[in-house]
């Protein structure tokens, strides 16, 4: 439950929206439950209604027109590869089926430990380090087949040690108030 | 030339605020807080800072569409950034935050608003810390919230997050994910300095933008107005992509250098990668038509390619060479727009599905000459007829590809109807 | 109509309201500009893009303001940089608009064609066949031809439920969103919603239960494709077959228009049945909307178990008879019974039925021993003096206006009115709401008054007296809105009977009167009192003089009768029931004192089962007649489907009774009984006759019928609008009603009143299986600080007035603290003290 377990940092976040306007947190809120919960579930669907106190068809309406929310169940690290033009002049295609094969998935698909799912997406803003990827909204760029390596090694590794870090999510919508 | 916007590139740690207070950092907020907000917009005017999104629009005009008198009304800078190429604004935002902090209270200042809300595409959240820590550090320095630098003028700022969507970037999309609404525009009246954000009048700029609007109140409009040529004022930072040696982010004075000194310049890309020929390039991702090597003489400027059949834009530059394939080009851009599409409107919603349909179908080999032809019409049929500029931009891969390199499709289709379908 | 622009419409010349869009004032000169997702009930969205037009405005010089001329001496239109959507474009001085151009015509040929790649070609199955906008448009635009290869459409599912009423087909549907933003921008129940995005966009509800709104139906209406249809009507028939009859609802005082859509069928026994309820448009009632209770609760006409012939009890048994029989045995106790007779009606029958009834009683049987069996809420006499002046419509309130809703929950009572009074709140108008507990209107109120229960009446006369200072500018409390109310240049006051008893809402209808007499809010239009009837004709009743205290018309008798609590309490020789049930409500305790009865319905109610004749009437769908609104409009409905059995028309029955006693012949039709006897006998319906019902104007928007782009939206009203009977303020001068002094039903324990819910069981809804799942289910509901360890989910023992009622408890925040909610049970008057216990 993020209404409780993130209270203040919530209430924070209202606080820069018109008192009118609770809707206005709906993006951020469904980052924090999308996080919580492991994906967009109907769970965390259902509690950021709550919160916002609107209905949750509006909320799963948002979740499903966001590409950043996962309706489905994902692996812990969610690997975006972006294979637009700009992406893709610079080998973003064959790149990703490199990853494919390296995690032996398919694109959407997730690896059987549930630890990597592999998705392509449209423009990251990063065209000119090319092939990159974004992991759980952090960015990886200028990519080849032995930094995928390292960085899917140093990903388990960091998932074997628990991971403890702070997350995107928890820095910049958690951590922040001002 | 010193960097005016990209200014980390000259002096280090520049997203600091002491750092950027040292070197000139919100002097132009001073200067603006010793004028009329009136005479604030007249300075912008005269200067003639157009808006960096893409559309040109000059940005002291938009100020002044802003009722005057006191109510809410808001600024929000968009830097949804999500056009395919296009990786200026979070540069901006990285290494140079407070430069925009400071454009976008000047406007504030300028049009009578006490808040301002910049909406980041989701996927720049990581990108974030340097700006989130500039407003914290602004907060606590004075520069933001109540009376600022003594001036009697509020102004609070947030940053606001979206979530991946490429239509966020229309201004009235963008207000609409704002205010927690699907990211889909509205139609035009009304206008957001009319009924904006939560339909208080509210004005939208580009984070390039507002990273002008410093230095030109510290300079002067003069100052400004000289730089570039007479329709476009200033320096444009150029996203440079694709098939060349060194892409990445250039910042130019406006007119004064053409796209073949960008491509092979050496303080520019330093030419194609491995060697290869230049072949057509995307001056604005994808809603710019393509070009072919002889626009490379014209110049980076919003009027630069008008011989070509082309446009600026938001300075996107995609680069393409020899061995690349027209047809797949063309179809990676309709993808993006299908994908992107938000389906509010028909001739968008259907006619990008139908694009890449027929693209696809093209490309994997079953491609018929009558295929071209529903390119064509299709492209038609949502020419002028959609709701937002994504609908109308949508075509322009298509359409583009389809003047210069109709003989690509065709090779294409004759080919596959040369092998009898299986 | 206000202010007007001049605007050239093809070269038409036309003068049209100011602020209307171009579409709309098009069809004002007969220009059809084709939509799909504009309609003019909802705020334009320009999506669907079928309306794009060349829309320009004359030219003049920037400097000098002077026109800019043309070669040929006229003025220069800028056609602007291309076609605009005239669905998002207000019309303006001066504005030309071209709407035949080859690029408009072409418009339209693309968007029709780009919808049809997405649209399946089953119009042949299609419920909205025959009604369709995308098939009238595409036979009156469309290339008749594709450019797309059919098997690389979009296939998609083709039976969604959104909830249990309504049906989504996922490849008709063409975004247009007028599903959404109704349930967004008019109803406010915001349950349904896109998901998805581009070609994917697809209409999810993920409410619980499904497309949770009292109000789901009217999308099906305003679906310009097939994609929503109710289940109740899904593939019943197709829209060429059906018959439409003109209707008024047969629930709530709002008197809803509508059409109901019949038709002969085999699979029925060669029967002619009702097959949809649909609106038909009528701007000044409900517009075109109606609520789902009116919708889908029509099954009660034709259901199972209806009376189909006479009955009379022989040795112990009811058995069937002929009506001669039947009625002989009436006729011969009640001429015997005399003035110790007395009759007892319900309130949903017609005004034709309830005349009869009480001339029969009064001069022919010879006893003013008549009152309305379950009469909840009084006032009828004092809504006669200062109601709602003729011409109200609340379309027209809004800012600067005001209205009073109190001691009712309109959205579960009246939901047309609650919509209405949302809307002129939303337009402006100041709400003011006043009630023991919050109620959904409260989300718009200006202010809502929430008082202990039984202090209604002490809170009403707190608002006139400070009405009644001089120095309204009191800013809080009722101070305010006395003060707000006084500024207000049109009041409504609308009053219920929520807590309140049947004396209360006496006191409290006379309080609410004089409070709309301080500043002549009464005897004109969009001013005077509402009484938030229980049912479609109690204000019907109370004019045709079903009391034992006035006649018809509210003319005072020189000698009252007795009223229903009395001849509950002492009995009668004979006692008639027509069309209630006192025995099943729970007022008259078995036949007590009664000598005969008779019970006129249309099931074997429990009153009926006690009675010695038993007779069948009709329900409204088999015969015609009139219903009387809230606002005091007489309206007209007509004879849908035929009887069942035997069964007779109410009136007709009285009128053959009548007969067997000596009284006069009976009337040939329903409409010699208004003609003759109601509009001789009723000073207020004087020189109407179901003629003047009859008439009709011309309705703005024009929605109905079959036009090319709103058709299948509603039903055009052909067949009447009804006629507003004049209060008395309105011919002469009303003075300050007496306020007689009710006792308040207040209690020391925890105060247990009933709410009213849409859906509840009852003798009408219960034949409605659609609705089953959504009926109120008999619960309690309890503040957290009374709740003594009772939780949610908790069954408890619920006494009321001597009886045990097993409920569900929940504790939910709803309930105040002191007090106790009934939801789904039957009517309970005023406060009461409930015992409350677990287990």
């Amino acid at each position: 439950m993020i209404a409780e377990k993130y209270a203040k940092e919530i209430e924070s976040l209202f606080e820069r929206y018109p008192a009118d306007q609770r809707k206005s947190a709906v993006l951020p809120l469904l980052h924090i439950a999308q996080q919580e919960y492991g994906y967009s579930s109907e769970e965390a669907m259902k509690e950021v209604a709550e919160i916002i106190g609107c209905d949750p068809t509006h909320v799963r309406g948002i979740a499903g027109f966001y590409s950043l929310y996962y309706e489905e169940e994902v692996g812990k690290y969610v690997l975006e590869v972006c294979n637009d033009l700009a992406c893709a002049l610079r080998g973003a295609d064959e790149f990703i089926k490199m990853a494919e094969g390296k995690l032996g998935i398919d694109l959407e698909g997730t690896t059987e430990d549930g630890m990597f799912t592999l998705k392509n997406v449209m423009c990251l803003g990063a065209c000119d380090r090319a092939p990159m990827l974004q992991c759980n909204l952090k960015f990886h760029e200028n990519l080849d087949e032995a930094k995928f390596d390292q960085l899917i090694a140093d990903y388990r590794a960091k998932a074997a040690a628990g991971d403890s870090e702070p997350t995107v999510v928890d820095k910049i919508l958690i951590q922040t108030h001002h | 030339m010193a960097h005016v916007i990209l200014r980390h590139r000259d002096v280090e740690n520049i997203k600091e605020l002491d750092v950027y207070v040292k070197n000139g950092g919100y002097e132009g907020l001073k200067k603006a807080l010793s004028m009329t907000p009136e005479e604030v917009v007249n300075e912008i005017k005269a200067a003639g800072i157009r808006g960096r999104g893409g559309a040109g629009f000059p940005a002291g005009i938009k100020w002044s569409f802003m009722p005057k008198g006191d109510g809410q009304k808001y600024i929000v800078i968009n830097n949804d950034e999500s056009e395919t190429g296009t990786f200026k604004d979070r540069e901006i935002l990285e290494g140079n935050p407070h430069q925009v902090i400071e454009g976008a209270l000047i406007a504030a200042y300028a049009v009578g608003a006490d808040m301002v809300y910049c909406y980041w595409r989701g996927e720049y959240m990581d990108a974030a810390y340097p700006a989130e820590k500039a407003i914290k550090d602004a907060y606590k320095a004075g520069y933001l919230g109540k009376n600022i630098l003594g001036s009697g003028f509020d102004c609070d700022y947030h940053n606001h997050f979206g979530a991946g969507a490429y239509i966020c970037g229309e201004e009235t999309a963008l207000l609409n994910s704002l205010m927690g609404n699907l990211g889909q525009p509205w139609s035009k009246p009304p206008f957001p300095a009319q009924a904006g954000a939560y339909d208080k009048p509210t004005v939208v700029n580009n984070v390039e933008t507002l990273a002008n609007v410093p230095p030109t109140m510290v300079n002067g409009a003069d100052w400004y107005a000289n730089l570039g040529t007479d329709q476009s004022n200033g320096v444009k930072i150029v996203c440079m992509s694709g098939h060349v040696a060194r892409p990445g982010n250039y910042e130019v004075e406006m007119g004064k250098v053409t796209y073949r000194e960008l491509i092979y310049g050496d303080e520019y890309c330093q030419g194609m990668r491995d060697g290869k020929e230049f072949k057509a390039l995307l001056p604005s991702g994808g809603s710019g038509p393509v070009v072919l090597p002889d626009a490379l003489d014209g110049n980076v400027s919003f009027e630069g390619l008008n011989d070509y059949g082309s446009m600026m834009g938001s300075a996107s530059v995609i680069v393409m060479d020899e061995d690349t394939d027209m047809v797949w080009a063309a179809l990676k851009m309709t993808h993006f727009f299908k994908h992107e599409s938000c389906g509010k409107c028909t001739p968008c919603r259907e006619g990008t599905f139908w694009l890449e349909k027929t693209l696809h179908r093209i490309m994997e080999g079953h491609g018929t000459e009558e295929d071209i032809k529903t390119l064509d019409r299709v492209a038609h049929s949502m020419q002028g007829k959609c709701l937002c500029a994504l609908g109308e931009f949508a075509v322009s891969p298509v359409i583009g590809t389809l003047k210069h390199f109709r003989s690509e499709y065709v090779a294409k289709v004759r080919q596959a109807e040369a092998v009898p379908a299986d | 109509m206000s202010e007007t622009v001049n605007i050239i419409v093809d070269g038409i010349e036309a003068e049209v309201p100011k602020g209307l869009t171009v579409v709309d004032a098009a069809k004002m000169v007969d220009v059809d500009i084709p939509v799909f997702c504009h309609h003019p009930k909802l705020e334009p969205v320009g999506m669907c893009r079928m309306c794009l037009v060349d829309i320009g405005m004359p030219m003049f010089d920037r400097e000098t303001r002077e026109p800019v001329m043309d070669d040929d001496g006229t003025q220069k239109i800028n056609w602007g940089r291309g076609m605009q959507t005239g669905c998002t474009v207000r019309v303006a001085d001066g504005m030309n608009v071209r709407t035949n151009t080859e690029g408009v015509l072409d418009a339209r040929n693309t968007v029709i064609e780009f919808l049809l790649t997405s649209h399946p070609l089953d119009c042949p199955i299609c419920d909205k066949g025959g009604e369709c906008p995308l098939q009238n448009l595409t036979m009156a635009h469309g290339l008749g031809d594709s450019h797309f290869p059919f098997d690389q459409k979009m296939k998609n599912d083709k039976h969604v439920p959104l909830g249990d009423l309504i049906a989504l087909d996922r490849e008709r549907c063409i975004q247009c969103a007028r599903c959404v933003r109704f349930q967004d921008e008019v109803v406010d129940d915001p349950v349904l919603g896109f998901h998805n995005r581009g070609r994917k966009l697809e209409i999810i509800t993920y409410s619980d239960p499904g497309f949770d709104s009292y109000w789901s139906g009217n999308t099906t209406d305003i679906c310009p494709v097939g994609a929503l249809t109710t289940n109740d009507f899904r593939f019943g028939a197709r829209p060429w077959e059906l018959r439409p009859v003109a209707s008024i609802s047969p629930h709530g005082p709002e008197g809803e228009n509508i059409t109901m859509s019949t038709r002969q069928e085999a699979k029925s026994g060669g029967r002619v049945v009702i097959k949809r309820i649909m609106p038909r448009q009528n701007e000044q009632v409900n517009e075109i909307w109606i609520s789902d209770r009116t919708r889908f609760g029509h099954h009660f006409a034709d259901a199972d178990g209806r009376l189909m012939t006479p009955m009379v009890r022989k040795n112990g048994e009811l058995q069937a008879a002929s009506w001669d029989e039947a009625l002989s045995l009436v006729a011969d106790k009640f001429k015997a019974a005399g003035s110790n007779a007395a009759g007892l009606s319900g309130d949903r029958m017609s005004n034709e039925d309830l005349f009869a009834f009480q001339d029969m009683m009064r001069n022919t049987v010879g006893t003013n021993n008549i009152d309305l069996a379950n009469g909840r809420i009084a006032g009828g006499d004092v809504t006669a003096q200062v109601g709602v002046g003729t011409g109200t419509n609340l379309a027209d309130m809004g800012a600067g206006d005001a209205v009073i809703v109190f001691a009712s929950d309109l959205h579960e009572e009246a939901p047309i009115w609650w919509l209405r009074v949302k809307q002129a709140a939303q337009r402006g108008a100041k709400v003011f709401t006043f009630n023991v507990r919050e109620t959904r209107l409260d989300a718009v109120a200006a202010e809502t008054t929430l008082y202990k229960p039984g202090d209604a009446i002490d809170t009403a006369r707190a608002l006139l007296n400070a009405l009644n200072v001089s120095d309204q500018k009191a800013k809080d409390g009722v101070g305010a809105i006395a003060s707000a109310i006084a500024d207000a240049e049109n009041v409504v006051a609308f009053y219920g009977f929520e807590g309140l008893t049947y004396e209360e809402t006496d006191s409290l209808s006379r309080i609410l009167a004089n409070v709309l007499l301080v500043n002549g809010n009464v005897g004109k239009a969009n001013n005077g009192l509402i009484a938030v009837w229980p049912h479609n004709n109690t204000q019907g009743a109370w004019d045709m003089g079903i009391h034992p205290a006035f006649g018809p018309g509210y003319k005072a008798l020189d000698k009252a009768g007795k009223s229903a609590a009395d001849i509950y309490e002492s009995g009668a020789d004979a006692l008639y029931v027509m069309g209630a049930d006192p025995v099943g409500d729970g007022l008259m305790n078995g036949r007590k004192n009664v000598g005969f009865m008779v019970v006129q319905e249309l099931f074997m109610n429990a009153t009926a089962e006690l009675a010695d004749v038993v007779l069948p009437a009709q329900s409204w769908a088999e015969r015609d007649g009139t219903f009387t609104n809230g606002e005091r409009r007489i309206q007209l409905y007509y004879p849908a489907i035929a009887p069942m059995g035997k069964s007779k028309a109410d009136w007709q029955i009285i009128g053959m009774l009548n007969e067997k006693m000596g009284g006069d012949k009976p009337k040939m039709a329903a409409s010699l009984v208004f003609k003759k006897a109601i509009a001789a006998g009723v000073a207020q319906y004087k020189g109407m006759d179901y003629r003047s019902l009859a008439q009709v104007e011309k309705q703005f928007p024009d929605v109905g019928g079959a036009d090319l782009y709103y058709g299948g939206n509603s039903y055009e009203n052909k067949h009447g609008m009804g006629q507003q009977w004049a209060s008395a303020a309105e011919s002469g001068e009303v003075t300050s009603l007496d306020i007689p002094d009710a006792k308040s039903s207040k209690v020391s324990g925890i105060a247990t009143i009933r709410t009213a819910a849409l859906y509840t069981n009852g003798s009408l809804l219960q034949h409605s299986e659609l609705l089953e799942p959504r009926m109120a289910t008999p619960r309690i509901m309890i503040n957290e600080a009374d709740a003594n360890g009772i939780a949610t989910g908790d069954e408890v023992q619920v006494r009321v007035n001597g009886e045990t009622m097993t409920l569900q408890a929940y504790v939910n925040g709803v309930a105040p603290q002191g007090v106790a909610l009934l939801n789904g049970v039957p009517h309970v008057a005023g406060v009461i003290d409930a015992e409350i216990t677990k287990g």
